[in-house]
């Protein structure tokens, strides 16, 4: 991703030319140390534990204990019974992360180039929700699409729409919340992105006989990509592991795997599946993370 | 559906489609560019004021004036990219004030090159002819890159070149698609001496050939001088004066043009009319001019003579009744500059005036302090109204 390759490594921030070689080694090792402690402690251990865990024998309880058994056979039944769920959850995120492109465009690329003297006040606007919690956030919106709301009551009052018209806890409602959560997380990298462009080259592209619509798909776009590629990443992956709007907004019908994970974890005390189904989960997001950004070939873009 | 200028250059390969393609007034082909009491306001500040203009169809015009005289504010209103406040924007007859940039046969080399960042130098120069669809694409680029000298950087992105290179990629990705206008917006400004000399001659001869109409800005007047059948002179938003080179050069109007375009010294006076001739007083010396060069005929007026025309003499020589002649100066400062040497003379009343003299062998050259006398024909005169500032356009250019 762009955004990780502009970050400064250790080797080029330290050791100036002269001293090549010198003491070059022992001040960049020991300014890696705390990053080093923090990744140890907060990153390989909790990893190595879930993966541990997911060999656990699947019969263990917290009250009998867990061994660790390397039963292997825990990731093709988590599999077998859970690949609908997988299936949901991408969608789901899928589906949100779409309506996020969408809504989070029109929106970045009007504080960008639009707002003026506004911009400033748009951009706080797009931050407040994070001002109160997720939580919160998530159950107005169990009241908002409510039955007795008045998004269901004046939709239903229109003579296309049957009266019986259900919002909440359909997958209308778990893509709506998730797209909301993750909207600022689209906007702020795309933002971030159609800030850097020069409005003067949308004046060139028309001054070489490019339409608007010409010029947005060659160059707006185009320059756009990696606030695209890190605002779609941003988005869809909360979005798949997510369970909050799941277990708010959604039924029994549209449960994700994050909801799923949890269940087990907390619940049904099934560590072994849990775990199995959270590796799965890592090593799918991030095989398809790989696989989308070759693809948006970001990585050439300045 | 195709336009004049790009079926012109291109031949009939252009396939007609899609709505988007710049349409030229009425497909005339003596396209003459006018400009009609276009006024632009920021605000409250007046950009481009009131100006008339016409640039007849495969011209060279060029654009003189100081900074943010609102040279390239013109530009863009021909171009589309700012609309006119006033006034209309013609192209062979036909208003195109309301057309959209990308509809006009119209391009731009941005004083900022503009450069898309995303594309290679080739990409970059194709971007015209891939939206009108043009065939032939791979050899027209290459034909394009080899006439600015970059036949080599193809693959490169714009980030990678020098500003002089970013330029000429600028000036590439304009000409190449032979638009019935071309504006340059100083297109050669980051250029070295002898890469600017060669542009212009390229410049000079695609304009030829092609019969594109330029409109030219740029800041030296050398080359305004050689390359453009027409110079306009800007002053805060308006022509001060237009025409043929040489005839702005020895027929300035305003004390700007005077001072902007070459050097010229200014001396106060009173006219009256003697004969055919105009006696002018000059801090009680007669000097003469002639009334082809005078837009003024008596009262108040200021005398102009360029530096080049005037010539030095010891303050014994003999008087030569055919010459005007200005006595009691002292050189003060002298400066040899190969073929010439130009000397600043500081006259009785405290005025430094200028003096170029070829440097032909045929005397010494004064030292400084010494006594002379300044003599000039009187058909070399020309006289300005005095009500203006006789120093507005002095040392401006830089070049
Ligand atoms: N968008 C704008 N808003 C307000 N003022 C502007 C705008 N564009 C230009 N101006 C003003 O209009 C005047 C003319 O600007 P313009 O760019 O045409 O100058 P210029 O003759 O091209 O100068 P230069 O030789 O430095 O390029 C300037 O005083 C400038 O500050
Ligand atoms: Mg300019």
């Amino acid at each position: 991703m762009t955004a990780l390759g502009h970050l400064p490594t250790p080797a080029n921030t330290v050791a100036p030319e002269r001293d090549e070689g010198h003491r070059r080694g022992p001040a960049g090792y020991l300014l890696m140390i705390p990053g080093t402690v923090w990744l140890a402690l907060f990153f390989v251990l909790p990893t190595v534990t879930l993966a541990a865990s997911s060999l656990y024998d699947p019969s263990g309880s917290l009250l009998n204990g867990y061994q660790m058994t390397w039963h292997w056979q825990n990731y093709t039944e988590a599999l077998r019974e859970y690949a609908p769920i997988f299936l949901r959850s991408f969608l789901y995120a899928f589906a949100a992360t779409v309506v996020c492109l969408l809504l989070g465009f029109p929106l970045a690329y009007a504080i960008a180039f639009k707002a003026g003297r506004w911009k400033n006040l748009m951009l706080v606007a797009v931050i407040a929700p994070f001002f109160t919690s997720f939580l919160v956030r998530t159950l107005s919106w169990k009241f908002l699409l409510s039955d007795n709301g008045f998004i269901v009551q004046t939709l239903s009052s229109l003579p296309a729409v049957p009266d019986d018209l259900r919002l909440l806890a359909t997958p209308f409602a778990v893509i709506t919340g998730l797209a909301y959560n993750f909207l600022p997380f689209m906007v702020l990298p795309l933002y971030a992105s159609l800030e850097k462009m020069d409005p003067r080259l949308l004046e060139a592209a028309g001054d070489l006989y490019a339409s608007p619509v010409n010029g947005f798909l060659r160059v707006t776009l185009p320059l756009a990509m990696p606030g695209v590629v890190a605002g779609t990443l941003l988005t869809f992956i909360p979005a798949a592991g997510d369970f909050i709007n799941d277990e708010l907004l959604g039924n029994p019908r549209t449960r994700m795997i994050g909801n799923t994970i949890q269940q087990l974890f907390l619940q049904a005390g099934d560590v072994a599946t849990a775990s199995a189904l959270s590796v799965t989960m890592m090593v799918v997001i991030v095989l398809m993370v790989l696989v989308y950004v070759r693809k948006a070939g970001t990585e050439d873009l300045v | 559906m195709t336009t004049a200028p790009i079926r012109e250059t291109h031949g009939g390969d252009m396939t007609g489609r899609g709505g988007e393609k710049p349409e030229p007034g009425g497909g005339q082909q003596a396209g003459d560019l006018e400009l009609r009491n276009v006024t632009k306001r920021f605000g409250s500040f007046v950009a481009v004021d009131d100006l008339d203009l016409t640039v007849p169809h495969g011209s060279f015009f060029a654009l003189l004036g100081a900074s943010g005289c609102g040279k390239t504010t013109t530009l863009r209103m021909v171009a589309g990219l700012e609309r006119p406040t006033q006034g209309q924007v013609l192209l062979g007859g036909s208003d195109i004030s309301g057309l959209k940039p990308y509809k006009r046969p119209v391009n731009t080399v941005f004083q900022s090159y503009a450069l898309f960042p995303h594309l290679t130098v080739f990409e970059n120069v194709a971007f015209g002819l891939r939206r009108t669809k043009g065939s032939d694409i791979s050899r027209k680029v290459g034909e394009m890159l080899e006439l600015v000298q970059l036949q080599e950087y193809g693959q490169r992105r714009p980030a990678q070149l020098s500003g002089g290179q970013q330029q000429r990629v600028a000036l590439a990705r304009a000409l190449i698609n032979r638009p019935q206008v071309l504006l340059l917006d100083e297109p050669l400004g980051a250029l070295d001496l002898k890469l600017r000399r060669a542009m212009q001659i390229e410049l000079k001869r695609i304009q030829t050939e092609v019969r594109i109409t330029f409109v030219h800005v740029t800041h030296d007047q050398e080359e305004a001088m050689t390359m453009a059948d027409t110079i306009a002179v800007m002053n805060a938003g308006v022509v001060e004066q237009m025409g043929h080179p040489a005839e702005l050069y020895e027929h300035p109007r305003t004390t700007f043009v005077a001072n902007f375009l070459g050097q010229s010294n200014l001396l106060e006076g009173q006219a009256r009319s003697a004969g055919a001739e105009i006696e002018v007083d000059v801090q009680g010396a007669t000097l003469r001019a002639v009334p082809e060069r005078s837009s003024v005929g008596s009262g108040p007026v200021r005398l102009g003579v360029r530096p080049e025309k005037v010539s030095l003499v010891d303050s014994s020589a003999p008087v030569d009744g055919q010459l005007n002649r200005l006595g009691g100066g002292v050189v003060t400062d002298v400066s040899f500059v190969g073929v010439s040497t130009q000397y600043l003379v500081r006259m009785p009343w405290g005025q430094e005036l200028m003096v170029f003299e070829q440097n032909t062998g045929q005397r010494p050259s004064y030292a400084g302090g010494s006594s002379v006398d300044l003599c000039w024909r009187p058909e070399h005169a020309f006289l300005l109204d005095a009500g203006q500032d006789a120093k507005a356009g002095a040392g401006l250019d830089a070049v």
